[in-house]
This record gives C-alpha cells, structure tokens and sequence, in this order.
C-alpha cells in the first residue's frame, strides 16, 4: 500500500495520543491543575492532529460528517464516533483534572476505556481488510493497541509500565512483521485464483502504460534488503533505545530522548506497516 | 447505506468470456464514453496530453500470459470491472453510506453526493474495481449501466450496458444470475464459469468463462498417399476423373 | 436496517439528436451514432442498422469525440516561416493558401506536369485524388498500397481476381474451419471481430499462423508459431501433403480453374510456358467429351485436367500437369520445411489434415439452383466450410506476393473459394485482372493523362518506361525493379525525389500521411531528404505542400498546410469506385457529412481536403473541374459527390440514382441523394439475387447483377489463374524475348522470382549470423497509426511500447522486464525498453507499431512518454537493402510488386544500461500557432 504522509501521522499520532489519555484517564500520573493540562494538552493535539491529518486524504473533507452515518456496519464510521466519545469523555475527566482538581473516576475509566477502543476501532479498519492479507490478523490490533499503549505509558512518565509495555510492543511488532511475511502465501490468494488461468500465469500487459488510482494506492514495493534495515531501526528506536534510556539513572532528558527516539521509531514502523503490505489487487497488476 | 441486503430479487451481472475476448478495448472506451459524458466530468481525466496521464476507468482489460504443462504458451485478454458481489467488502466499509448494494437487482453503486472520497472502499475491494475520480475526487466504479438498463429513453434493444452493446467479439453478456433459465445462467453452467478469488468471500455475480482447451492435436486421420511421384498422381487422376 | 435507497442514476449524456454518419478513426468505416447535446458532440456508439459493424465499435470508434475536439487540431492555413523542420509557421487565409498552391503548381503543369508529385495516405477518396491528378497530368500519384499490402491485393487479383483487405471475408455463418495467417487486426476490424465470435459461438474452429499470439491469434484453437517470412514454404508443403493424398477439389479446379488450361512447351521458344490460345484469345482445354482441344467457355465443355495436346510440334500440358510436378518434389515435405519454418513436421501433417477433413468430410450445400456461364444449371450450391484470411504478415515480406499466390493457391485446390463455407467477395468484386486498366503514365504539358495512374500489367508492354527505358513515374513503380506494382511505391517517393532519380521534382503534395514518421523506412534520413539544401542553398526538394487536421510530425516539414477538418465536419464519399463498404451479399457504400460544423474561433478555419482540392483544380482550370467557361463544375465536395459522373450514370455514390432516386447502382444524378442517405443512416446496401450469392466469377445471374450495377458493362466470366501467365511474359523477356528488355542486373533474378507458380525464397538476407533475430510490428486494436495518440483516452492504453522478447533471448543476455536494450540492425540502432514474452516465435522480437511520437507533435507535452519512451522500429529499416557484394544496393521491397518488406527486418540485441529516454531522440518540433498541449 502506499505509505501516504496523512495516514501514517493520523494512525502513529492518535494511536500515541490516545494511548497517553488513557493513562490520564486512569489517573497516572495523578496530576491536576497546570501540570494536568500540559498533559491533556500534548494527549489533544496528538490525538486530535492525528484526525485532522487524516481527513488531508479525504476527496470532500467539507462531507466529512457524513462519516458518521455508517456505525452500524463502517469500522471508519464507528472510528468517527470512538474519536468522539473518547475525546469528550476525556475533556469532561480533564475539565476535572486541571479546573477543579478533581480526579473523577468514572468519566476517567469510561474514557480510558473508549480511548483504547478507538485504538481498537482504528485498527480494525485495517484489519477487516481481506484484501490486503497482511493486515488481516489479530496482529494488527494487537500490535497498534500495545504500541499505543507503550507510548501512552512513556508519555505518561510511567516509566515502570512503559519498560514492560514497550518490550511487549517489540515483541509483538517482531510477531507482527513475520506473521505478516507469511501472510500472503496464506491468503490462499494468488493469480490463479485471482484469473482462474491455471498455476502458470503471469501479466504481460498492464490495461493502461500509465500509472492509475489502483497501482498509485494500492501497488508499492520496496525492496526486502532496505525493509530489513528499516525493520531493524524501527525496532531500535520505538522500543531497545527508550527502553535502555529507561532503564538509565532517571534525567528529565533522557525521558526526553526516550520519547523522541519512540516517536521516529512509530513513524517507521507505521511506514512499514503500510509499505510491507500487499493488496491483492497488485496481482493483477504483475506483483509478486 | 451500507449494510448489506441479505437477499437480492435479481442478480445482474456480466458473463465475460475469456474464450473470445480479443483484448480490443473497445469496452474499455465505450464505458469511459458513456459515464464520462460529455463534458467528461463523470469520469475525469488528470493531465490528459500530459507526460502521464491519469484517468479513472470502469473497466480495464489485463493481458495475462499462461504457459500450460506440454503445449505452447497462451495469452489471455482479461477484461475486468466490478463483479457486483453478494458479500460485498466495499459497501460495508463505507462510513458514509455513499456506497450501496441495491435489494431489487444487486448492482453495487456509489452515490456520489454523499462521497467523501475516503478510499476505504478501493482498499476493501480485492478486485481492483473501484477508482477514485482524479478531477471529481470521488469513488467511481461500474454501475452495470444503471443508467441505461431501466431507461425508457433508449430503445428497448439499447437498455444493456454500453460495454456489451460495443463488444465486437459478442464475449460480454449481460443478464440475470439469480434466473436459472437466463442466457448468462445457461452460459455459465456450460462453459463452468467461475468466480474470481473466491477465498475472498465476497461471492461476486459475475462469472468468467474459461479459455477453451488449445493446441489439441485434432482427431482428424492423418492423411496418406495416393501417389509418391507425379507419375503416379497422373495416372491416379486419370482414375479419379472418371469417377468424377 | 435493509438498504432499499436508490441514488439517482449518474448523468446521462442524452442527446437532443441522434445524427447517423460514417466513423473515420480507422479505414474499417463502421457506422457511428453521434449523439448530439446542445450542438456539440456528447457521446458515440454503434449503428445497429449498419452493414458492416451492426451496432458494435472498437476502442477507436467509441473514442472519436476526443478526436474531434483534440487540442492537435489544426486551426488555419500555415505557411511555413522557420526553416524546414523547425514547427515555425504563421496563419495565412483559406485565399493566400489556395492562390499560393495554384501559383506554384499552374507553371509546372504547362512545362512538366511530371514534376508533381501527388501521394495521399489511408484517405477514403482516392478515385477523387486519382481523377485530379489525372486531369492535372502528372504520372506521379499513387495512395499508401504500395508500402501497405499490394502483395495481397496484387495475388488476389492475378490469381482469382480479388483480394484479401477488406475486398473478401470468410463465410462467417457457414465456415467450419477458419486460419488466419499473419492477420492482427486489418482494415476489416470490427467485422472480423464479429465474425470470429460467431465462429466461437458456433464452435468452429479457428487456427493463427503468426510468430506472435495475440489478439485474434490469442482466441485462436490453434496456434502455429511461425519463423518469420517462410508462410510461402509452409503453404507450398501443406500443397505437397495434400495432393500426393489426392486431397484436391477435382471438380472445382476443372471447372473453374486453369488447371486444365494447356501451356506450351517449347523451351527456348518465345511462347514457351504461356497458355494456348483460340484465334478469339480464348484460353484452350481438351474436352474430355471429344478429347479434343475446346475454349474453356464452351458450353458443355468437360475441361480436362489431365489433358496433353501436340499442335504443329509443340507439345502442351496443362496448368495442373506443371503444378503436381512442381509441388509434389520432396523439397516441399513437411519434414524438409520444418526447420526453415520452426514448426514441427507432424504439426504440418495435422494441419493438412485438419484442413482437408473441413473441406471434404462435410461440404455445406445451399439448396439454391443456379446456372454456370457455360450454361449448365446446378441444382444447388456446395462448397467446402474452410475459410482463409490474411494480411500483412505474409505481405509486408519481399516474398510476399509470392507467399500470398502460394495461398490462394491452396483455398482454391480445395474448392473454398466463392463456396458456400468458403472465402467469398465483395462488390465490385470478382473482377480478373484484365479487366482492370494497364497503368497509364505519358505525360504531356498542360494535358491530362490519358488514363488512371494505377493497373495491372499483362507484360513488359504495359510498363511505366519513358522512350529511353528509364522510369516515368518518380516512385518507378511498373519498372522492371518491380513490374506489378499495382499501388505505386509511396515509401520510394521522397528517396528518389531527393535523388533526382529517376528524375527531379519541384512540388511534393501529400495528403493524410505521417512521411516525416512512422510511415517512412529509414526515420531520420527521410527528415534529413525533406530539409536537404542543394549547393544554392535551395532546399533539394523545392516545395511541400500538405493536408493534415492535426499538428502531426509530418506538419513540420511542409511549406505550406491545407487544414482538413475533423471526420464529423465533413463530406465523405466511401464509394464503389474506391473502397466500398460492401458485403458478400450486397453492395453498399456510404457518406460522411458534417454533423456538427467545423469551428476554430479565433482562427481561419478549416476546411475539407476535397473541397479544397476542387477549388484548386478549378484555379488551375483543369478539366472535369471548370467547364468551358472556366467556371467551376461542382461547389464544394458534397455537389462533386451527387453530381459527378464517371461513365454515364456512373458515379461515387451508388444509392438513389435517377432522377426520383428510383435507380441502384447506373442512373441520372439525383439531387436529393444525399439526404437520402443522411435519411438511411448514411449508408445504401443494395442486395443482389440470392441465385448470385456464391461462385460469383461464374454464375451468370450475379454477372448480369453486376452488369446492370455498372461494375462492368459486360459479363466477365473467367478462370482462377493457378498459374499467373503475365509473370511468365515476364521471365521470357528476362530470358531475351521481346523488344523491351530488362536491364542486365534484374534478368536473374526475374528468370529466378516471378514464376508463374508460386515458390518460396528467403526473403530476408539468409543465414545472417550478426543480425540473428527478426523484428516485427503489430498493429494495437486500440490504436491507429500516429493518430491514435493526440486521443486523451487511447493513450492511457497505449502510451509507450516496449519490444517484446521472447524469454530464452531475455536469459541469454541476462535481460529482466523494464531492463533496456540496444536494438541493431545493418542500418542503425535503437535503445529502449523491454519485456519478455513466452508466447512467440523463439527468434522474433516485437513492438507495437507507431506508438512512438517526436516530442512537441501532436499538442503534447514534451515530457509524454510517447516521446520519451515510445519508439519506432521504422529507424532501423531502410528503403533499400544492405549492399550485397555485387555492387547493387537492392530495394527493400517485393521484386513483383515493389511492397515494401517492412517484416524482413533482422536485428541483434544487446543489453544496455538503463537509459532516461529511448534512442534515437530528437529535438522538439515547435508547435504551431494556436497549438499547445
Ligand atoms: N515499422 C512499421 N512501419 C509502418 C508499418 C508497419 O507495420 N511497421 N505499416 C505501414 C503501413 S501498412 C501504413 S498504411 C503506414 C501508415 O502510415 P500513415 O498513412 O502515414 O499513417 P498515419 O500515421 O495514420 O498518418 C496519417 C496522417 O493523417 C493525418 N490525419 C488523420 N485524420 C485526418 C483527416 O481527417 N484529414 C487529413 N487530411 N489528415 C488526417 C494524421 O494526423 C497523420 O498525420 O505506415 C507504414 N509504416
Ligand atoms: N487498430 C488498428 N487497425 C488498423 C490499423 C491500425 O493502425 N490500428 N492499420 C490499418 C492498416 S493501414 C493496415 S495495412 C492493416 C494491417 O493489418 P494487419 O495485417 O493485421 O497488420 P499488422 O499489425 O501489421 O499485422 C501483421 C501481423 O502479421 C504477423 N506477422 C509478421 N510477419 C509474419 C510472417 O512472416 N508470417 C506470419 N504468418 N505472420 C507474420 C504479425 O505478428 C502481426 O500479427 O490494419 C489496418 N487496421
Ligand atoms: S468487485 Fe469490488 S467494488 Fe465491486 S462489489 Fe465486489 S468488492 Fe465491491
Ligand atoms: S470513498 Fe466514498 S464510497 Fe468509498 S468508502 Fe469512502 S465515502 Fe464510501
Ligand atoms: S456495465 Fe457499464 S459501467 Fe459497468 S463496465 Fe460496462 S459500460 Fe462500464
Ligand atoms: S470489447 Fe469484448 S473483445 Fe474487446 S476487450 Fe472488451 S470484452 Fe474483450
Ligand atoms: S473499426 Fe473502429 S475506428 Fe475503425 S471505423 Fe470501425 S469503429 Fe471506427
Ligand atoms: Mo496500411
């Protein structure tokens, strides 16, 4: 898939920004007043940048409410309501927080809740696609969910959790990515079922010699050496790298570091998670 | 809206033929033609005399090259636009309810004026059947000519999709697969037309009618002699006229 | 939640008006539906009504409407003011361009009229160029034929008085077996198309030879993957297979055939090999009643194929004496041809079967009674379901003439031609060679020619020589180089011009064709021959004028541009007199008219290439234009189309005649004809007897049909030529008989090739080891030529070519798809891209033709990949043949007919490093004014 700028700032922005409200909601830390909305603050403008961002690939932004209408069937849909929710629930919790001191529980948890299922939701989108078998899988839930929360965690200044949340994003990650590699030639989709022509086919002629919607989108490949090496930075810098800086006598740069370095490390494997997957579609189109 | 219907009272679609189709694009450019309209704004161009130009089309024809077992390797024109499914992933999909399935005849539709042009759908569709408008920043896909098959301005012998009335090789049909008696029902059960990744799950209407076996060496005699030398043959002609 | 909610349909472009007229983005001429919204053109389809595509169109057809509003289309008259090549013009009026045109041509008509040269393209009105260039006087007119498929309509019309093309079609609702050899797409698209569904539908089978299996190849049952240039051996061993099992139709070949015809045999004599004659010039059979020797037309007479006559000491033998001897030879088995053509020798013996089997196991019969044009009445029609089509893949050869002979050899030894099941003609055809005009070619100043250009000889007589044996025409078409060169030689024209050879030229006028592209062999020379300055500075060829509609390659080379209009802005007349639309069972012909009119606001304008031809013929006062007052006959095109006459009662258009419209075919011009067909769809189809429906040549209802047409004004009955007498006229010249001679370098190799009985040489230059690989181009179905590109929708499909190589070459030079290759030939050098193919002949490279563009042409932009990555095969061919060591540089082109042998190029192939652009490339043409992308 092309691993288009808006789509992998909106899922890596709000996956963190989320992930950090939900640990707001929980009341970790547990802060009030200005502290309290610096936080909010930071969980807002990555949450709601994420969204904005991602009406950027949208034809008619100006319909964009219309998303709405589709919960009952629309992961998309259902995304626009998560987002919602999630973020007046937690405006409700932070009107608390940093107006009145108060930490109140129950919008808290709800929002904690809902956030992490927006998370969910966000990733279903992908997930429920057959036609790209890559992210089809438990994986991709899976894997924004605890990268989300191991950002929210180190966002959070939870250094505690996040160490263990961030090695659990790793592994899942490394899961996710070769799952992934196999999950092509599992599809049980190839071009024979795709023409119905026999096992030995092949394209010899796209219908158009010029690029089209479908091969812009949906066809991109990238060599298997530079995913390699993009894997293994991606690696290094969402989870080894924080994690080492964690574990560090604590310094309020460090922190610093550890989120930078997580931050690109996200942006990287959200690149991949885009660029690594196939869609079916590129069969036709002489991929693979 | 996008839920699908459980049942449709009719199943139109097309039966293409791989056996015939001489991969002339002709339906390629009729349907371009016919949704385009004439100002062109129904199915854009991005660039059009430019060094790459981008246009959404409806229906695309692929070359394909098959290289069977023990005989010489064949090519296959394949053409290809929305197959219409029953479990269609593109409609589900859809936040806004601009794409639909539609309970009397099952053709799958995009209304464009509830269109945000998210591309969701493209994505969720495994056949490559839907494009964004390049100009309109809109989905298009194939509409089975909606506009054509139910439209008393047009003669009753015109109301077919514009890529079937053009095909010159007659290897597109168009009818009703819910009708076990319809010509693209009887066709696919003769020829076994098959459906395109099934794995997939969407259950597409359309079906596609195999290639014909190639390159069979006929069951015809080999033919002998009646002469090695024009001597012979003379004189073997000579017999023969007499018959004649 | 049930989804029932129904958007409202999308926009449909419904028109205000259908308007009905005759579709021009191809020579196939399909009827179109225009749909018509707000006076502009909305949307095309088929016409249902139409005779030759009912209701379908191709991808080119359905496209028109982004033709005819192209950003490439020309606006105004141009006259040249940059150097020749440069793209810089101004706008001139319709006045200044007209009187410019009439000054230069007036003075060379009344000192040389030879010193113009007249060549149109693919246009549709070449009797109306023909007649000009006729009145004008000059011997120096042909159409594109010559370098497109005269070998096929050369054989067709010497061997059984019609042709492949678009001039026959298979018996699509009858046939059992059909073979194509060497057919893409043709002129007949879409009916071929049609035809070969049908045959799907009804099961038949369908069998391609052709080194490249697709499109129609692609569908085939059977594919034979031929080595290019070696059909004629295949054809001449299918022969052998054949008649040494007796596989022949004997009754058809002595009926209808000269089989039985006697040829004497006198070696040395100057008669010898030509056929025996009555006082009356009747061809002479024995009779196998009386055993005694009979005109072939007399009635009763039972022609013997076996029969042998000895007149006043000479010994005679018949055609099919001379044929068994020469194919049975053992040269012609399968197993001796097979390597030569890269098909297994049981692979030869099955399809000999197979072909035999269609024909003789279940003939088709038509309960039809008939009578022969000997008088005999046949109860009903039977003929044999096997059916044959070809084009230029056997054609564009230097043996393709032969090659073609060779096939229409084998349809008619069994019996499939005008049969039930068959190969059958179209209207005005049948018609045998000789009655055909000869060419016509003595030109005297300020006279017109006596005759039309074009012909067929019957013997050295008939050639196209000046007193002194040199050539009269500029193109030395009907020279000994190439006698029967039916079409002209368009792809000699600009060489020989630039060569003074045979002699000078002042005005080269071309019409509707890319010669400064990709209709010319050798690309680059043909620009470098155009913009040539002699030791004056004075360009070699002093004057081009040229009529294109749009800003095509060709635009930048001329002086001065006549404007055409679009196809939907004009009159147009598909005439019997030229390329009809006819059917097997009909006559037919067509119109184009304006269906919207021409506008370029803010320009001149542009007007018809024959209404502006009219007018200049009028400015020249030539006759046929100007009456004896000098006033012109005809106002524009469309009054030329009614009112014109050719013989009395003859004229472009068939339908309506007569005074009422009452009359088909002969009648007084009718002055309401047009809107009679605009009220018909534009098209007239006139039926003939269903008594006349098959064995045309001989059945007398269709003779007398086609008398009371006006396709002839006498029955012409004659005899399939097995054996073709006039090249034996030929070879005995070559052999020292006869007052005109050849010249010394030719006698071989005309005693050598034109051989009354077809026979196969290498075309191309044999066993050629640095140049191991043959290089074709095919036609895209959704392309035409250079004009299909300025088409915003057809260049999404087709907008760059890559050379397809089959998969061991791939390997052997380590090549993978989008890798770029260096192409060589003994005249040049292309780069460019590749991809590899396993369904081709193991040692043939391709390409689509004519999809590659000189940037700054046709309104696009410089960076379009038709210009960057789009290439032409065309700069490695050249008009005459790498020199062979015997100090003769040999023209690239059929030694019958002059062909141009397109297909025999050869090549080698090395892997180059990736390039930005294919090469050659050239700098950017400047784009007229008023043009840009
Ligand atoms: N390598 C290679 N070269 C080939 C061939 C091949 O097979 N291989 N094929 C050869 C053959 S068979 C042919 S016929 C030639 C064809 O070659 P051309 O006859 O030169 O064909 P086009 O490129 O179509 O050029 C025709 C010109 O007519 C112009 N034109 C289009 N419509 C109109 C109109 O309405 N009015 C006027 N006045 N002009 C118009 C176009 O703009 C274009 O410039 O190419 C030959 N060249
Ligand atoms: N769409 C479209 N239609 C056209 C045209 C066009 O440009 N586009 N051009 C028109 C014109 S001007 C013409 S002349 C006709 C030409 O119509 P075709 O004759 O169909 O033209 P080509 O594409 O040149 O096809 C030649 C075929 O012969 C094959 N071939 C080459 N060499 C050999 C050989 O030695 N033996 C055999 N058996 N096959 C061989 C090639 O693989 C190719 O398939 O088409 C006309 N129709
Ligand atoms: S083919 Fe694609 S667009 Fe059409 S219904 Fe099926 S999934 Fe949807
Ligand atoms: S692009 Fe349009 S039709 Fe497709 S999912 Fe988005 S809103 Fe629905
Ligand atoms: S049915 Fe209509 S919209 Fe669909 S591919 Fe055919 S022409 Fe296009
Ligand atoms: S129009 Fe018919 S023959 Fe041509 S590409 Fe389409 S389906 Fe195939
Ligand atoms: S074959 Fe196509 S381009 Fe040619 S006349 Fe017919 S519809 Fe027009
Ligand atoms: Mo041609």
């Amino acid at each position: 898939m092309h691993p288009a700028p808006s789509v992998i700032l909106f899922t890596s922005l709000s996956g963190l920004g989320f992930g950090l409200l939900v640990f707001l909601g929980l009341g970790l830390p547990p802060v009030t007043g200005w502290v309290a909305f610096v936080f909010w603050l930071i969980g807002y403008v990555l949450a709601c940048g994420g969204l904005i961002a991602s009406t950027f690939h949208l034809g008619h932004p100006e319909r964009a409410l219309k998303a709405f209408t589709q919960w009952r069937s629309s992961w998309l849909s259902r995304e626009a309501w998560g987002s919602v929710i999630a973020l007046v629930l937690m405006a409700i919790t932070g009107i608390g927080a940093v107006f009145l001191g108060a930490r109140w529980a129950l919008p808290g948890v709800l929002g904690a809740l809902v956030c992490l299922g927006t998370v969910f939701i966000t990733s279903m989108i992908y997930a429920q696609l057959k036609s790209v078998p890559r992210w089809h899988s438990a994986w991709t839930p899976l894997l924004f969910l605890a990268i989300s929360l191991a950002g929210g965690a180190l966002l959070a200044g939870q250094a505690s959790v996040a160490v263990p949340l961030l090695l659990l994003a790793g592994a899942v990650q490394i899961v996710a990515w070769f799952a992934g590699d196999r999950a092509m030639g599992r599809s049980g989709t190839t071009l024979a079922t795709a023409t119905g022509l026999g096992p030995k086919v092949r394209l010899l002629a796209p219908p158009h010699t010029g690029p089209n919607y479908l091969t812009q989108e949906m066809v991109f490949v990238i060599g298997r050496k530079h995913a390699t090496r993009l894997r293994a930075i991606a690696l290094l810098l969402m989870s080894v790298l924080p994690v080492i800086l964690l574990l560090l006598p604590f310094h309020h740069l460090l922190g610093l570091l550890a989120v930078l370095f997580h931050v690109a490390g996200v942006v990287v494997s959200r690149w991949l998670f885009f660029a690594e997957a196939e869609h079916v579609v590129g069969l036709y189109y002489g991929q693979r | 809206m996008t839920c699908l219907p459980t049942t449709t009272d009719r199943k139109l679609g097309l039966a293409i033929d791989l056996d015939t189709c001489v991969g002339c694009h002709a339906c390629v450019i009729s349907c371009k033609g016919w949704n385009a309209g004439d100002d062109g704004a129904g199915l854009g161009d991005a660039d059009p005399y430019g060094a790459d130009p981008l246009g959404a089309f409806l229906n695309r024809v692929h070359t394909f090259e098959v290289q069977p077992e023990d005989a010489p390797a064949q090519i296959v024109h394949f053409p290809k636009s929305c197959l219409h499914c029953d479990d269609a992933p593109c409609v589900t999909v859809c936040p806004t309810g601009a794409s639909l399935k539609r309970t009397e005849d099952g053709i799958v539709l995009v209304n464009e004026a509830d269109c945000i042009g998210c591309g969701l759908c493209a994505w969720a569709c495994p056949y490559g059947a839907r494009e964004m408008d390049p100009v309109a920043k809109v989905m298009r896909k194939c509409t089975l000519c909606v506009d054509r098959i139910y439209n008393d301005a047009l003669p009753e012998e015109d109301r077919i999709p514009a890529c079937v009335r053009t095909c010159p090789a007659g290897a597109r049909h168009f009818g009703d697969f819910a009708d076990p008696d319809s010509h693209v029902s009887r066709l696919t059960a003769e020829r076994g037309g098959f459906a395109l990744m099934p794995e997939q799950g969407t259950r597409p209407v359309n079906r596609y009618l195999p290639p014909r076996p190639r390159d069979r060496a006929p069951e015809v005699p080999m033919l002998t002699p009646v002469a090695e030398e024009p001597t012979g043959f003379l004189a073997w002609l000579d017999r023969a006229l007499e018959k004649l | 939640m049930t989804p029932t909610k129904t958007p409202t349909a999308p926009a449909s472009p419904f028109a205000d008006e259908i308007r009905k007229t005759t579709c021009y983005m191809c020579a196939c001429r399909c009827g179109i539906d225009v749909h018509i919204k707000d006076g502009r053109v909305a949307y095309i389809d088929g016409n249902r009504d139409h005779p030759v595509n009912g209701g379908v169109l191709c991808a080119k057809g359905s496209a028109g409407l982004k033709s005819h509003t192209a950003p490439s289309r020309l606006r105004a008259p141009l006259r040249r003011t940059g150097p020749r090549g440069s793209g810089e013009f101004e706008e001139i009026t319709w006045e200044e361009a007209l009187s410019t045109a009439a000054d230069w041509l007036r003075p060379i008509r009344q000192d040389a009229p030879e010193k113009l040269a007249f060549f149109t393209g693919r246009d549709q009105s070449q009797s109306f160029t023909g007649f000009w260039a006729q009145a004008y006087g000059t011997p120096n007119y042909a159409a594109h034929g010559g370098f497109c498929s005269v070998n096929m309509a050369a054989a067709g019309i010497y061997t059984m008085g019609g042709a492949f093309w678009e001039f026959g079609q298979p018996d699509w609702d009858r046939t059992k077996l059909l073979v194509l050899f060497g057919v893409a797409e043709d002129h007949d698209s879409n009916p071929i198309k049609v035809g070969l569904g049908k045959l799907k539908g009804r099961g038949a089978r369908v069998i391609s030879v052709n080194p490249i299996r697709t499109g129609y190849s692609a569908i085939a049952d059977d594919w034979y993957g031929i080595t290019p240039g070696t059909d004629g051996l295949l054809i001449l061993s299918l022969i052998h297979v054949l008649l040494k099992a007796g596989k022949v139709d004997l009754d058809y070949l002595a009926r209808w055939t000269d089989a039985p015809v006697l040829l004497k045999e006198a070696p040395g004599a100057p008669d010898h090999g030509l056929v025996l004659r009555n006082d009356e010039g009747k061809a002479l059979v024995i009779d196998r009643r009386t055993g005694q020797p009979a005109p072939f037309d007399a009635a009763g007479v039972r022609p013997d194929m076996g029969g042998r006559l000895v007149k006043d000491g000479t010994s005679h033998r018949t055609v099919f004496d001379k044929l068994i001897r020469r194919y049975m030879d053992p040269i012609y088995a399968p197993e001796a041809v097979s390597r030569a053509c890269g098909i297994a020798p049981d692979r030869i013996h099955a399809l000999a079967a197979t072909l035999a089997d269609a024909a003789f196991s279940e003939p088709v019969t038509i309960a039809q009674p008939w009578t022969d044009f000997r008088g005999e009445r046949h109860e009903e029609m039977t003929g044999r379901p096997v059916s044959m089509h070809a084009m230029r893949g056997i054609s564009a050869h230097a043996n393709g003439f032969q090659t073609a002979r060779a096939l229409h050899v084998l349809q008619i030894l069994l019996g499939t031609v005008e049969t039930p099941g068959g190969f059958r003609f179209k209207p005005p055809y049948p018609k045998p060679f000789h009655a055909h005009p000869v060419p016509h070619s003595a030109c005297h100043p300020g006279t017109p020619l006596a005759g039309p250009h074009l012909g067929f000889v019957r013997g050295p007589d008939d050639l196209a020589l000046k007193d002194d044996g040199t050539a009269a025409r500029i193109d030395k078409a009907f020279t000994w180089d190439n006698p029967m060169s039916a079409h002209g030689l368009m792809h000699m024209v600009i060489a020989n011009a630039h060569a003074g050879d045979p002699y000078k030229i002042d005005t080269l006028f071309l019409y509707m064709a890319n010669m400064a592209w990709n209709s010319s062999m050798n690309t680059a020379g043909t620009m470098q021959m155009l913009t040539d300055t002699d030791e004056n500075g004075d360009y070699v060829i002093p004057r081009i004028i040229y009529s294109d509609a749009y800003a095509s390659e060709m635009v930048a080379y001329a002086d001065l541009i006549l404007p055409d209009t679009t196809y939907l802005e004009r009159h147009d007349c598909i005439s019997l007199l030229d390329r009809p639309i006819s059917e097997a069972d009909a006559a037919a012909d067509a119109i184009r008219w304006p269906v919207v009119e021409p506008e370029r606001p803010g320009h001149e304008g542009v007007r018809g290439f024959q209404s502006a031809l009219l007018d200049l013929g009028v400015r020249l006062g030539l006759p046929g234009f100007v009456d004896g007052d000098g006033q012109a006959l005809y106002s524009d095109y469309a009054d030329y189309m009614v009112r014109h006459e050719r013989r009395p009662g003859i004229g472009p258009l068939a339908g309506w005649r007569g005074e009422d419209g009452s009359r088909e075919g002969r009648g007084a011009p009718n002055p309401d004809q047009l809107q009679r067909y605009i009220d018909n769809g534009g098209f007239w189809v006139g039926h003939m007897p269903d008594e006349a429906r098959f064995f045309k040549p001989w059945n007398r209802a269709y003779q007398d049909w086609a008398v009371k047409m006006g396709f002839y004004d006498a029955p012409q009955p004659y005899l399939f030529s097995l054996y073709c007498e006039p090249l034996r006229r030929f070879q005995l010249a070559a052999e020292g008989h006869g007052e005109r001679q050849p010249p010394e370098r030719l006698r071989a190799r005309i005693k050598a090739q034109l051989d009354p009985l077809p026979l196969w040489y290498r075309a191309e230059a044999e066993g050629d080891t640095d140049y191991p690989i043959h290089a074709l181009t095919q036609r895209p179905m959704a392309m035409y030529h250079s004009w299909g590109n300025l088409n915003a929708w057809l260049r999404q499909i087709h907008g760059a070519n890559p050379l397809y190589v089959p998969l061991e070459i791939m390997e052997q030079h380590g090549l993978k798809d989008g890798d770029w290759a260096h192409v060589t030939s003994p005249h040049g050098r292309i780069t460019v891209p590749v991809v590899g193919m396993a369904a081709v002949n193991g040692k043939t490279v391709w390409t689509w033709n004519a999809i590659g563009k000189r940037k700054g042409a046709w309104a696009l932009d410089d960076g379009a990949r038709e210009a960057t990555e789009g290439f032409l095969l065309n700069h490695l061919i050249h008009e005459l043949l790498p020199p062979k060591g015997d100090g003769q540089r040999w023209s690239n082109s059929d030694p019958v007919t002059g062909q141009a042998a397109w297909f025999d190029l050869k090549v080698r192939i090395e892997k180059a490093a990736v390039q930005p652009e294919s090469q050659p490339a050239f700098p950017p043409l400047k784009r007229p004014p008023g043009i840009r992308p």
